[in-house]
């Protein structure tokens, strides 16, 4: 029997440079032009020239084929490119191949980029094909899939829609901190404001779900010796893991369980680090539920005690766990496929306590000292799930 | 399988014939005897192609609930739940016969074949007392 080396890929790459383009609003500018944006500024910011790149890596909800698409505006042949499309966490796997890919030496430098316009443009933008055996009930996806899940949730732990609106609480004070958040100058949210928001699908009112807005991102990946070279702190890939088990959200077997029990086992195994290990929290947040869902499968508290470990701000800039640091998808970001961003504040975080001018915030918006990150990814309907784990070079 | 499948209807096709006939009807694995749904070619997981069509008894269990607002010039607010079959499997569904806010997890409900914008469709109706 083969054995699995799981600890192969541990330190062997790392992310030097990074940018986003276009948040919030970028009325005038496509998704191409936004994401090509990112790329240009993300490969600056690493000090590696366009024509080095050799590995091409997007997904967006703008184009069949985008790594093709993008590596021709771009003016690249990639000798490999990956679509996958496993929505917002498609970045995080591609985090993952693009790890393998350097890893085997098949490309030196790899870009990671999305882009959208979905705000300027109309709205929430899919591509995806309508779902069979429950298109017909025409569901409002993706929300009242989570809000099937949030119901559940309460159902069996005894949760309540104020333990939900906590987590929008706390993400609105980290937004409150970071200038880049969409919401930074919108006020504090109060758990009555969000109760008594616009109920769109019960039990998930408007302030629990995320924002609609504009933006691209991007990163650039190389070996890790290489990345000593570049001019910026290079945070390095310790662990990098994925699972999914439906597609539709009337077949996730249960709705309070997600592969995050899977990806972050294998992806802190990886690491050889723990939970408690992560000095920031990064949680793919599209809806209230899912912060939720993802501390407690990702092993920051047992199943169904994330209610209790939410309250009293306890996830915001005043408490103990620092969890979506840039204010989320909930207050920060959430052009269509959040993954890119997740990933962006978990490198920033780190590379703003190595030293790195990553932009300013507030008193308190930057993690002291911070060395651990992780950035979890969530897709579709509580269905795909990848974990990365982020380190500065003394963690490997 | 032969390979040509000219003249044959595939899992999802033979579905919707039977609600067309008025019958709801899943698959069941004989050597597993289990159920499932959705229809496919074969068992999911273990791939068995030992499939039959067997009609449900139409009593089921809500496993979770939601009511999605619309508003009433677009039809108004609706259930959407996700419900347990006695047979095992799990399927999306409407739930009515009750408010869409009032649906409730663990009540029991029974299908019935309706129709949804001119289609075949099942819902489900709260079973009173």
């Amino acid at each position: 029997m083969l054995e699995n080396d799981i600890n192969k890929l541990k330190g062997k790459t790392a992310v030097v440079g990074l940018a986003e383009s276009g948040c919030g609003l970028a009325n005038g500018w496509n998704a191409m032009e936004i994401m090509a944006n990112s790329v240009h500024d993300a490969l600056e910011d690493a000090g590696i020239k366009l024509s080095e790149v050799d590995g091409v890596f997007a997904a967006t909800a703008f184009h069949s084929m985008a790594a093709m698409s993008l590596s021709e505006y771009l003016g690249l042949k990639p000798k490999f490119a990956d679509s996958t499309q496993i929505g917002g966490s498609s970045f995080l796997s591609h985090v993952l191949t693009a790890a393998m890919a350097l890893d085997a030496g098949l490309i030196n430098v790899a870009v990671i980029a999305y882009g959208s316009n979905q705000k300027s443009a109309g709205g929430f933008k899919t591509i995806s094909e309508a779902m069979p055996y429950e298109a017909q009930y025409q569901p409002r996806m993706p929300v009242t899939a989570y809000a099937l899940s949030a119901k559940r949730y309460m159902h069996e732990f005894g949760a309540t829609r104020e333990d939900l609106a906590n987590v929008a609480v706390s993400a609105r004070d980290w937004a409150l901190l970071n200038p880049r958040a969409y919401t930074h100058k919108d006020g504090p949210l109060t758990v009555e404001k969000v109760l008594s928001a616009r109920p769109i699908v019960d039990p998930l009112g408007k302030l629990d779900c995320c924002l609609v807005t504009d933006g691209g991102a991007a990163i650039v990946m190389t070996r890790s010796d290489r990345a000593k070279d570049t001019k910026n702190t290079p945070i390095y890939l310790l662990g990098a893991a994925m699972e999914h088990h439906h597609r539709m959200i009337s077949e996730m077997p249960d709705l309070v369980r997600t592969s995050a029990l899977e990806s972050g086992k294998r992806a802190f195994e990886m690491s050889g680090y723990k939970p408690s290990d992560m000095d920031t929290i990064q949680l793919y947040d599209a809806f209230t539920i899912n912060t939720l869902l993802f501390l407690e499968d990702l092993g920051f508290c047992s199943k169904g005690e994330a209610k209790e470990l939410v309250k009293n701000n306890n996830i915001g800039p005043s408490g103990n766990l620092k969890v979506n640091t840039n204010g989320g998808g909930l207050s920060c970001v959430h052009p269509g496929m959040y993954g890119l961003f997740v990933t962006l504040e978990a490198l920033r975080q780190l590379r703003n306590s190595s030293g790195d001018d990553v932009g300013q915030r507030l008193d308190g918006g930057w993690i002291d000292n911070a060395k651990l990150s992780v950035a979890h990814g969530n897709g579709g309907v509580l269905s795909s799930q990848v974990t990365n784990i982020w380190g500065v070079s003394e963690t490997i | 399988m032969p390979e040509n499948l000219e003249g044959t209807i595939g899992p999802e096709q033979q579905f919707k014939n039977f609600l067309l006939e008025g019958k709801f009807m899943i698959q069941r694995s004989k050597s597993l005897n289990q159920f499932f749904f959705h229809p496919r070619v074969a068992f999911p997981g273990s791939g068995e192609r030992d499939l039959e069509w067997v009609q449900v008894s139409g009593y089921g269990t809500v496993y979770s609930t939601s009511c999605n607002r619309r508003l009433p010039e677009k039809g108004g607010d609706f259930n959407l739940s996700l419900i347990t079959l006695d047979e095992g499997p799990r399927m999306m569904a409407r739930v009515e016969g009750t408010n869409p806010d009032e649906v409730e997890i663990g009540q029991k409900v029974k299908a019935r074949i309706s129709k949804l914008n001119g289609e075949p469709a099942i819902i489900f109706d709260v079973i009173k007392g």
